[in-house]
């Protein structure tokens, strides 16, 4: 929205409260910063106070430190890029604004994973998001550019077939039988309850032009309309986590291929690769993951540091607002710029296979000091 | 101190209210940026209110959103801005909530081909276009008073008031919403004698404050309910918010909560013409400090005091009582004795609330179209009537020939 007020107050006046607060946004949104950022907005009406809400509502976050701000749109990343430009650098471990990112979703080059133990790797999952150039994302979109998204993704994903033929469940439409199955196969989303999402506006007019679409075997599922304007997501039980990527490839690259032939693309640049709501998803969009049952490895004084040297992080099975209950933890890459898709998946396969290794060693009582001492941070 | 904030104030009040004279000359129907106007028709961004249960959605028709939803107020904001915690609140066919709020008083002229029909359906038929709201804020008006204190637990009266040229909380900036603070704590340190007490902020209250004004029941605390979150009235907080009370604890007002400021007054017990007299003497106060600093409350001869929520409309009041009713409130009539008396029950904990042990919030129903007095009135006689009803039922009489008409 136009910033009316702008002319009446200064800056100083205007200046968010940001002492109790921690995440990213409040580190690098200096008093200059945001004095000059709030003299523009971009050509949609999105201003920096917008972008800038959900990290002063929510001022930290106990488990991940959290990025703080959104884009509204494509724009916003140029138009405030004196606060993204320090954000995506202080979040993707010093990605300088004259970097360029690699694209490799090709999923021949991907080494192993066919067989991580199933007895440690309960489930793999890959998924990223995709945003159509020339809508507002989900923070700023009105309703009918969000029903825009909608019906440029559906047909897209109707002419999907063979393995990946599929059908189009819309979270408005749906009958309760349906509900019941999609929540059963733990593939039903629901309006955001995190106050990070909520106060950045992604909830707005739920559950309109929200829905799920999946394919028939139930192993690649797309979200639409809910942080980003498409999640694509490729799971499965098990530890084949190479089937999994290259399902979600083949896939990836035929929807875009579909949109192209009805004149739409994703947002993308040659910078900050896919473009995305969350700073912090930036580049590849990738998390690829497992549900990892390492009871012994995980109360290890040294788990932490294992993660960081491997640049994996760990979340409860629940998502990123939870904490694990049993020892099984969501382990998934941690980087998302500056790495390709492939480099990011085979991090997730090498570090998965390790802490395999350790979690066995530690189960016939051996001592893992020398594999954790030799570890080099990748 | 009073006399620098004053100061402060006066120059931002003669900046302010030059602003405000240059933003009325503005007109009223500009047009959004128009990337966004040519692309879609108003038809594709028409809301699905088809399983809604509110009173937006009964007059928001694809006509008036077309006419409308390129238009903003003089301060720039939208139909949809007021529309959305409606939209995002489907509600509930047994509750009738409004479902839209004002960004600031503009809204509701900009938008008056919904906010007029609005509080038409809200307020019994009362027609902004043709009625005059009537106020009394003289307690000298008020006949009897005083509650029977074995039934009535405690008595109470709010309003709500916002200052004129600045937004509502569901869309105000923060430097908005900082000035709304800044120019309370100017009006609270002109109240006098029994008023004069301190202001809290809930940024900086210390921690044996925050125990006291929790121990007190004054606290209030960041708003849950989706209809005002959705609304975005809980952005920034706690920033530029707070409580203030008298010493004697029985005037309180909150700041930047729903409403610019919420005023309160209230003791145990039942004699509420005297709760009505300090809250009367308390209102009055303040508005003066406010008009002597140059600034001044929304008002309008048709809207009464204006207030985010159509539904707090006219004098944003709320007279209420904490009674005992625990027999009458198992008679099939309780509900339909309720309605006829003009009032309203909720739980003890507040709105969203339900009873506990046949104790009812009973409050009147209406806001626009009678005065202060009129409804205090109401509320005294009503539960005057209720009293007895119930005394009555404990003798085991039958309270056939009190059934109000």
């Amino acid at each position: 929205m136009p910033n009316h007020n702008t002319a009446r107050y200064t800056a100083e006046e205007e200046y968010p409260d940001l002492e109790k607060h921690a995440n990213h946004m409040a580190h690098c949104l200096t008093k200059e910063i945001y004095k000059k950022m709030r003299a523009v907005q971009t050509p949609s009406g999105f201003t920096i106070d917008n972008a800038i809400q959900t990290g002063v509502d929510n001022p930290g976050h106990p488990f991940i430190m959290t990025v703080g701000c959104v884009a509204g749109d494509e724009e916003s990343y140029e138009t405030f890029a004196d606060l993204f430009d320090p954000v995506i650098e202080a979040r993707h471990n010093g990605y300088k604004k004259s970097d360029m990112h690699k694209t490799d979703i090709d999923p021949d080059h991907l080494k192993g994973g066919e067989n991580l133990d199933p007895k440690y790797v309960l489930s793999s999952r890959v998924r990223t998001g995709r945003s159509i150039r020339g809508l507002c994302l989900p923070p700023h979109c009105s309703r009918a550019e969000r029903r825009k998204v909608e019906q440029i993704s559906c047909e897209a994903l109707a002419k999907l077939d063979g393995e990946l033929k599929g059908n189009y469940y819309s979270l408005k439409g749906m009958t309760d039988k349906q509900q019941d199955q999609l929540i059963e196969d733990h593939f039903l989303f629901d309006k955001p309850v995190s106050p990070l999402l909520l106060a950045s506006g992604m909830a707005r007019d739920w559950p309109d032009a929200r829905g799920i679409w999946h394919n028939d075997k139930k192993n690649f599922l797309v979200w639409i309309n809910e942080e980003d304007h498409l999640r694509v997501i490729s799971m499965e039980k098990g530890g084949n986590m190479n089937a999994v990527f290259k399902r979600w490839c083949t896939g990836l690259q035929l929807v875009e291929k579909h949109m192209k032939e009805s004149g739409y693309e994703y947002m993308w640049n040659p910078h900050l690769g896919y473009i995305l709501t969350c700073p912090s998803n930036l580049g590849t969009g990738v998390r690829a993951g497992v549900h990892l049952k390492i009871p012994k490895l995980s109360q290890q004084p040294k788990f932490d540091e294992i993660l960081k040297k491997l640049r994996l992080q760990k979340r409860g099975t629940g998502g990123v607002d939870t904490a694990s209950t049993d020892g099984t933890f969501d382990i998934s890459n941690a980087d998302r710029l500056g790495f390709s898709e492939v480099e990011l998946v085979q991090m997730v396969i090498d570090g998965v296979e390790f802490m395999i290794d350790l979690e066995k060693k530690l189960e016939k009582g051996e001592s893992i000091e020398a594999e954790v001492d030799g570890l080099k941070q990748k | 101190m009073f006399s620098k904030k004053v100061g402060v104030a006066v120059a931002a009040a003669s900046s302010a209210a030059l602003w405000y004279k240059t933003r009325e000359q503005h007109v009223a129907g500009a047009r959004l940026p128009p990337t966004r106007e040519l692309k879609y028709p108003p038809g594709a961004d028409f809301p699905d209110l088809k399983n809604h249960h509110n009173i937006m959605k009964n007059h928001l028709t694809p006509g008036c959103y077309a006419k409308l939803r390129d238009v903003t107020t003089p301060n720039g904001f939208t139909l949809d801005q007021c529309i959305q915690t409606g939209v995002d609140n489907q509600g509930h066919p047994f509750i009738k909530i409004v479902g839209l709020t004002a960004c600031d008083e503009e809204s509701y002229e900009t938008f008056k081909d919904l906010f007029y029909p609005v509080i038409k359906e809200r307020h019994n038929g009362y027609d902004p276009e043709v009625d005059t709201h009537p106020i009394d804020l003289n307690p000298a008006h008020i006949k009897g008073g005083k509650l029977d204190e074995k039934y009535v637990l405690s008595s109470r009266v709010r309003t709500g008031r916002a200052i004129r040229g600045l937004p509502h909380p569901p869309v105000c900036s923060r430097a908005e919403r900082r000035e709304v603070e800044n120019i309370a704590i100017a009006a609270f340190q002109g109240l006098s004698s029994d008023l004069s007490g301190q202001y809290y902020s809930l940024k900086t209250m210390s921690e044996a404050d925050q125990d006291k004004l929790i121990e007190d029941h004054f606290l209030f605390d960041k708003p849950v309910s989706p209809l005002l979150t959705s609304a975005g009235m809980a952005r920034d907080w706690p920033d530029a918010r707070g409580i203030f009370h008298n010493d004697e604890k029985n005037f309180l007002v909150w700041v930047n909560e729903e409403d610019h400021l919420r005023l309160i007054s209230m003791e145990k017990g039942g004699d509420m013409k005297s709760v009505f007299a300090r809250f009367c003497k308390g209102v009055n106060q303040i508005e003066k400090v406010v008009g002597e600093i140059g600034w001044e409350f929304q008002k309008s001869e048709n809207l009464g005091y204006i207030l985010t929520c159509p539904s707090n409309c006219g004098n944003g009041l709320r007279c209420g009582v904490h009674v005992k009713l625990p027999l009458l409130s198992k008679d099939k009539r309780f509900n339909d004795i309720l309605d006829k008396l003009r009032l309203q029950k909720r739980g003890t904990g507040g709105v969203d609330t339900a009873a506990v042990g046949g104790t009812f919030d009973i409050s009147n129903l209406d806001r626009l179209g009678k005065s202060e007095v009129q409804l205090v009135q109401e509320v005294i006689d009503g539960v005057n009537l209720l009293v007895e009803m119930e005394k009555r039922l404990e003798k085991r009489g039958s309270i056939d020939r009190l059934m109000p008409k």
